[in-house]
């Protein structure tokens, strides 16, 4: 069977709700409009005001309010419309959130899942795309979560929300219509995804691709184009920000020998700058035989015109000149 | 036929003006001379076009990303502009294609920028909510970030001493937040010539008013601001206001507030088909009886002011504008891939900037 990712999100946020009394959900048009994005369709009318709330457009209030209510025992799951509005709220997920526990000496803890789109999506210009994995991924006392497809949007948001501490979750507005086959396994309801672990979506020999969110979906497409020149590629979703699955890649490139990392955001201090510096103070530094490399997002701002947006992230094109330019070929 | 004179028209709209903390409030009648009627009709129906123009555009998906319309709401944004001078300043948020215009943009870079296109009063690069011209801070993406910023411009109007001053607007759900609450207390200490102008259209994306505002007097919540309440439907309820809290804030005495009662049309954005959250009775019966085009056009026909011929040339020539202007706006090239990378920095040196890869390096100038 096919599920959207949406969808799969949508279902696991019922799921919980209905699992776990004190799992509840506020934020932005998440009960009456169904969800800026739909993701949260239906929910409040089977859950009413007390699960599902609506806030005023007051970031900062409502994600410390949220805080607050994850410290004295609930567990709710913040939406920030867009993540670029989390930005107004940053304060309460880093100072309050990912830092309380280990302020407290382990009395405190702060079980909040804060999830919404990231990252770039089409033609929304520039104060509306931009990715936050790394300014999230830089703090301890956070996790960090970046899905890819439906059945990581599923499993990953139920162990989020499971978890006891603040999970940062990374989605995605282009993935969200994005079909994808999901098992019974994965419909189970108790099917969970580990926080921490990247999955290989592609098995390869020559090079290793490390990848998240949408990005997985160019990095696959190149492959399958490489594939037929004989470069098989090994395709690498991340799943997880924070804590990095280091142990993964660097298994990967003892085999393959080459790394191109590729991101939505920023190249600077960004995701691929940090998996590289990884590698080189790790155990599979010796092993690649080229520099490591970033395909990344255009050090710019983003701009409005498509054909400026279109040039401004990765394309399929970009990966597969990388991955040519390392493999010397 | 037509009075050439200036003529007294009556001002009462059908709320009165409710005042916070002032003695009293803008008169309750103006002056409006035939050009003047003429004029603002002109510029409402070319911002009405040329939204309902864009909404065409958008369905065509020439047009993409977000696309927030201003349509019904259009005597705020020219009443506004009649009670200031240009040399004054405005910042607003992201329904701002009809500031734009009376700020100074002409049609054909409002809508070449909503097209993308290297003629766009941004070249393109900022697109719907991101556009500019002198004294004219956009366009704003975040809501309620321009308020501080609206402050800092009227910092600047005091500190320069031209006697200016700076209208700043929001939304009423902008309305709620904590960052205004902050300007208004630091424009309040130090005396800025800041006219805070919250238009509220009753409606925040798909909140009613109600839902989101433990108090909806929004012309009071500046508490030790000075507020007052208006028909923002009624153009000469907007200009008479604005002169008065120009009057205000010119004479040194800080800022004040202003509530326009107004309505959009459009749902909160062109993703939003509006009608989840209110009827479409709710809609039609404001077309219907508030419609700021319709009172104004009503007023200078049943004062004689202006013959049903010549609106409807006036209608006839905002029409050839803005197909000129959509025309402009379809056909011009997009931008040039080398000005990708431009306009990071001003006033430095040229830089190379990182492509998509580290064998890609890019141009950037000022």
């Amino acid at each position: 069977m096919t599920v959207t990712v949406r969808d799969a999100l949508n279902q696991a946020m019922d799921e919980e709700l209905e699992r776990d009394e004190r799992v509840f959900l506020l934020g932005e048009e998440v009960a009456q409009y169904d969800g800026a994005y739909k993701v949260s369709r239906g929910l409040w009318k089977k859950y009413g005001d007390k699960r599902i709330i609506d806030t005023p457009i007051t970031e900062m209030g409502f994600a410390g309010i949220a805080v607050g209510a994850a410290m004295a025992g609930l567990r709710p799951i913040c939406e920030f419309m867009t993540f670029n509005f989390s930005m107004q709220a940053i304060d309460q997920v880093i100072n309050s959130a990912a830092k309380t526990y280990y302020m407290s000496a382990g009395l405190q803890s702060v079980p909040i899942v804060f999830r919404g789109p990231n990252g770039a999506s089409a033609g929304v210009a520039a104060q509306h795309s931009q990715c936050f994995a790394a300014w999230y991924g830089h703090c301890p006392g956070l996790k960090v979560v970046s899905p890819w497809s439906a059945e990581d949007a599923r499993g990953l948001l139920k162990s989020a929300i499971r978890d006891d501490n603040p999970v940062v979750f990374l989605e995605n507005e282009l993935m969200y219509g994005v079909p994808f086959e999901m098992s019974e396994e994965v419909q189970s309801k108790d099917f969970l995804i580990p926080i921490g672990k990247a999955k290989i979506e592609r098995q390869g020999n020559h090079i290793t691709l490390v990848s998240h969110s949408r990005m997985v979906s160019l990095c696959l497409d190149a492959a399958a184009v490489l594939a037929k020149e004989g470069i098989e590629c090994e395709v690498i979703n991340m799943r997880t920000i924070r804590p990095l699955d280091a142990e993964a890649i660097e298994t990967s490139i003892m085999k393959t020998n080459h790394l191109v990392t590729v991101e939505g955001g920023w190249p600077q201090f960004g995701i691929g700058a940090e998996i590289l510096a990884w590698i080189m103070e790790g155990p599979a530094f010796n092993y690649l035989d080229a520099p490591a490399v970033r395909v990344t997002g255009v050090d710019i701002p983003m701009p409005y015109a498509k054909i400026l947006e279109d040039n401004s992230i990765p394309q399929i094109k970009d990966i597969i000149f990388s991955v040519k330019k390392t493999l010397n070929v | 036929l037509k009075k050439k004179a200036a003529l007294v028209s009556r001002l009462l709209s059908k709320t009165k003006c409710d005042l916070h903390k002032l003695e009293e409030g803008p008169p309750l009648q103006a002056m409006l001379s035939r050009e003047e009627g003429l004029q603002y009709y002109r510029t409402m129906q070319t911002m009405r076009r040329m939204e309902l123009k864009a909404d065409q555009l958008y369905k065509q998906k020439i047009i993409r990303g977000f696309c927030h319309l201003y349509d019904g709401q259009e005597a705020c944004a020219v009443g506004i502009e009649a009670g200031i001078n240009l040399s004054d300043h405005l910042i607003t948020a992201y329904r701002a294609h009809a500031y734009t215009l009376t700020r100074g943009g002409t049609v054909r870079e409002i809508m070449a920028e909503l097209t993308g296109r290297r003629g766009g009063i941004a070249k393109g690069k900022g697109g719907s909510m991101h556009m500019y011209t002198k004294n004219f801070y956009g366009g704003n993406g975040i809501v309620g970030a321009q308020v501080p910023l609206g402050a800092g411009v009227a910092l600047a109007c005091k500190y320069l001493g031209k006697n200016e001053l700076c209208v700043c607007l929001y939304g009423d759900g902008a309305a709620n937040q904590g960052q205004i609450f902050e300007t208004y207390n630091m424009a309040s200490l130090w005396k800025l010539p800041c006219i805070f102008i919250c238009e509220n259209n009753k409606y925040g994306m798909g909140t009613s008013v109600e839902r989101a505002a433990a108090s909806t007097d929004y012309y009071k919540r500046g508490d030790f601001i000075p507020g007052l309440r208006v028909d923002g439907m009624d153009i000469l309820c907007v200009r008479e206001a604005t002169k008065f809290a120009a009057e205000h804030c010119r004479s040194g005495k800080g800022p004040i507030l202003m509530e326009l009662q107004t309505y959009r049309y459009h749902g909160h954005s062109m993703s939003d088909p509006g009608v989840s959250y209110r009827t479409r009775e709710e809609i039609q019966e404001v077309r219907s009886k508030s419609d700021p085009i319709s009172m104004l056009k009503d007023r200078m026909l049943s004062n004689n002011m202006a013959s049903v011929e010549e609106l409807k040339e006036i209608d006839v020539e905002v029409r050839k504008e803005i197909e000129d202007a959509a025309q402009f706006a379809t056909t011009d090239p997009e931008p040039p891939l080398d000005d990708l990378c431009n306009h990071i920095f001003y006033n430095n040196p040229p830089m190379e900037v990182r492509g998509t890869n580290p064998w890609t390096k890019l141009k950037s100038v000022s």
